[in-house]
């Protein structure tokens, strides 16, 4: 599993309020080169929850994100920054771990780099 | 500029939208529908088509990334005889010719015949005949700078069960591009290492991709991945994919280390997926705030018994268990959810709403939806959401009751809450509807069942066709 994913999911136990981000407990963490589209990475940026990003990226091991997005306007230049960015959302992998709802404690299992999103019966 | 577009004889319904989205993809205005013309004499099955492009940089993109598009031609010439074919080309302007017939360069003329074959001397005989063209270049048969093709439709003759056309028809062009069908016996089932009963056709796959104008840049969602087919021609055409499905097994395992959904795209040196998620899209867990994020959405939802559509929590409460059912505290880490059964109707329903929220605008949604074949040739009731307009409406005919056809949806307006209402509204109409409808006759039980060709011509007797008869799976 890749941040940009993690980006996007919620523990969606019925009545949780606090769901957003999960935290991430890393086992094993794997790095693949993507290759670099700073188009798809400007589109990217504009719906990334940023501090969840930099959050993830730390407990993934990545310590190199700045903790504020620079403007959408100044990263057009900022080659560095997009290969900062880059690297976080797209090269870093979670293969074995967990995804850990902040409020309810409920595990999310990775495996294999695949989240297991979905509910118990008791819990829909 | 008018451009001869010459299609395969197969899937019919699927051309020229394939090339609409196309022209889309490489540039043409999307506000104006692309204008068609059909040759003298010609019905729409024909594989004869003029289409309107605004350049030939378009027109030879298009050919080349389409399936079915056989070649596109800038046309010097037709008629109905050859002396009509000659009048014809004499008067193409000489501008428009010259730069092709230079002695620099060189050429080659193919004959192409459809409804009759020519013998190697009749086809002689024919390029022989435009010693009216000033050709200078030196003829190279293996590999020329221009290909020109005299092609000849005859009357008559019935061709491949097409109707027969009412009067011969000559076109004499230039190859501006054609399709790269060499694709498929690449990507061909048959050489998928990890394959499921639903797999998608190799084809179909790329003429869905093509539908959602998948390409570098983009990213593209699956939400019934399976064995991520559909996604494999998409990366294919550049694009960065997602899929999730509710089978574990499917998605995270498939059948070992080697052999699995990351697999498909590995055999052929493709990006693998930025994610595989197992969860269930009749709820999703998106973090809310989450909106346009994909590019396209393009899926073969689960009907029918093949692929029978599953949610999570639908098992009956067990006999003896207090209500609601608690899943034991030491059998919780290796439960496997019970699942329950996911109608056509709310799998549409999800579907379209997680396009409305999360495609960009101008994203395009394209989706099988199965249809019984109607003896009355009454209009069929598609899904329809205020976020969408349907631009693409192409049937597969799967056997004399059944078809699949492949909706293309574009989002032409944002979600909002106000929408979210007017969706519920549109979508109980056609909850109703399609109840009625399904009365009938039993859709769920047969549309997916593998279909079986040979219905189509003993079953013919009792079930007015609508369609024309040379229709069948492939056309
Ligand atoms: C027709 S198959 C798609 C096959 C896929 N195109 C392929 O290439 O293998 C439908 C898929 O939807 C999945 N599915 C069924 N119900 C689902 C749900 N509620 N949420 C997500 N996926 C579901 C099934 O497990 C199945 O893999």
């Amino acid at each position: 599993m890749r941040l940009i994913v993690h980006n996007m999911l919620t523990c969606n136990i019925k009545g949780v309020i606090n769901k957003f981000p999960l935290r991430i407990e890393a086992e094993k963490v794997i790095k693949k080169e993507v290759d670099f589209n700073p188009d798809f990475l400007r589109h990217m940026l504009a719906k990334i929850e940023w501090k969840a990003l930099v959050d993830g990226a730390r407990s993934m091991g990545y310590t190199e994100l700045p903790d504020h997005a620079p403007d959408t306007e100044r990263v057009e230049s900022d080659e560095s920054f997009l290969k900062k960015f880059h690297h976080a959302l797209l090269e870093l992998h979670l293969e074995e771990g967990s995804l850990v709802c902040q409020e309810t404690g409920r595990k999310f299992p990775v495996d294999k780099g695949v989240p297991n999103m979905v509910l118990r019966e008791d819990e829909v | 500029m008018w451009f001869l577009c010459v299609f395969y004889h197969r899937l019919l319904d699927f051309r020229k939208p394939e090339v609409e989205a196309l022209a889309e993809l490489f540039g043409e205005e999307d506000e104006s529908p692309l204008q068609w013309r059909l040759p003298e004499h010609h019905h729409n099955d024909t594989p004869f088509h003029f289409v309107h492009l605004s350049s030939e940089e378009i027109a030879q993109n298009i050919a080349k990334r389409s399936l079915l598009v056989k070649g596109m031609y800038e046309l010097w010439g037709e008629g109905a005889s050859y002396e009509e074919l000659k009048d014809s080309i004499e008067r193409f302007p000489d501008s428009r010719k010259l730069p092709f017939l230079a002695s620099d360069s060189t050429f080659r003329i193919s004959v192409e015949t459809f409804g009759k074959a020519l013998t190697f001397d009749e086809q002689r005989e024919r390029i022989d005949s435009f010693t009216y063209v000033p050709f200078k270049g030196k003829v190279n048969l293996k590999n020329p700078d221009h290909n020109f093709f005299l092609m000849e439709m005859d009357e008559s003759e019935e061709n491949n069960g097409l109707q027969p056309i009412l009067q011969r028809r000559i076109f004499f062009g230039r190859e501006v591009g054609f399709a790269d069908r060499k694709l498929l016996p690449t990507f061909q089932l048959k050489s998928r290492t990890y394959l499921g009963p639903t797999a998608m056709d190799a084809e179909m796959a790329f003429l869905m991709a093509n539908q959602a104008k998948a390409a570098s840049g983009k990213l593209v969602y699956d939400p019934f991945v399976g064995t991520g087919s559909i996604l494999v021609s998409a990366a294919r055409f550049g694009a960065m994919t997602m899929g999730a499905d509710i089978d574990i097994r499917v998605v995270r395992d498939g059948r070992g280390p080697d052999c699995n959904v990351w697999s498909n795209f590995k055999q052929y040196g493709l990006p693998t997926p930025v994610a595989l998620l197992r969860m269930d899209n009749n709820l999703p867990p998106w973090r809310s705030g989450l909106k346009e994020i994909f590019d396209a959405i393009i899926c073969d939802p689960p009907y029918g018994v093949r692929a029978g559509g599953r949610k999570s929590g639908g098992r009956k409460i067990l006999k003896g268990t207090v209500d609601p059912y608690t899943v034991p505290e030491d059998k919780r880490t290796d439960h496997i959810p019970s699942t329950g059964a996911y109608s056509l109707v709310e799998c549409v329903h999800d579907l379209l709403h997680l396009a409305a929220r999360m495609l960009v605008m101008k994203g395009r949604l394209v989706f099988f939806f199965p249809v019984l074949r109607d003896e009355n040739g009454s209009e069929v009731k598609f899904p329809e959401h205020p976020c969408f307009k349907l631009v693409a409406v192409s049937e597969q005919i799967l056997s004399s009751r059944y078809s699949r056809v492949l909706l293309t949806m574009v989002k032409v307006e944002p979600y909002s809450e106000v929408i979210e209402e007017a969706a519920r509204l549109m979508h109980l109409e056609f909850r109703e509807n399609h109840l009625k409808w399904l009365e009938e006759g039993n859709i769920h039980s047969s549309v997916f069942k593998p279909s079986d060709t040979s219905e189509i011509r003993t079953d013919s007797k009792s079930f007015k066709d609508p369609k024309p008869k040379y229709r069948g799976k492939y056309v």
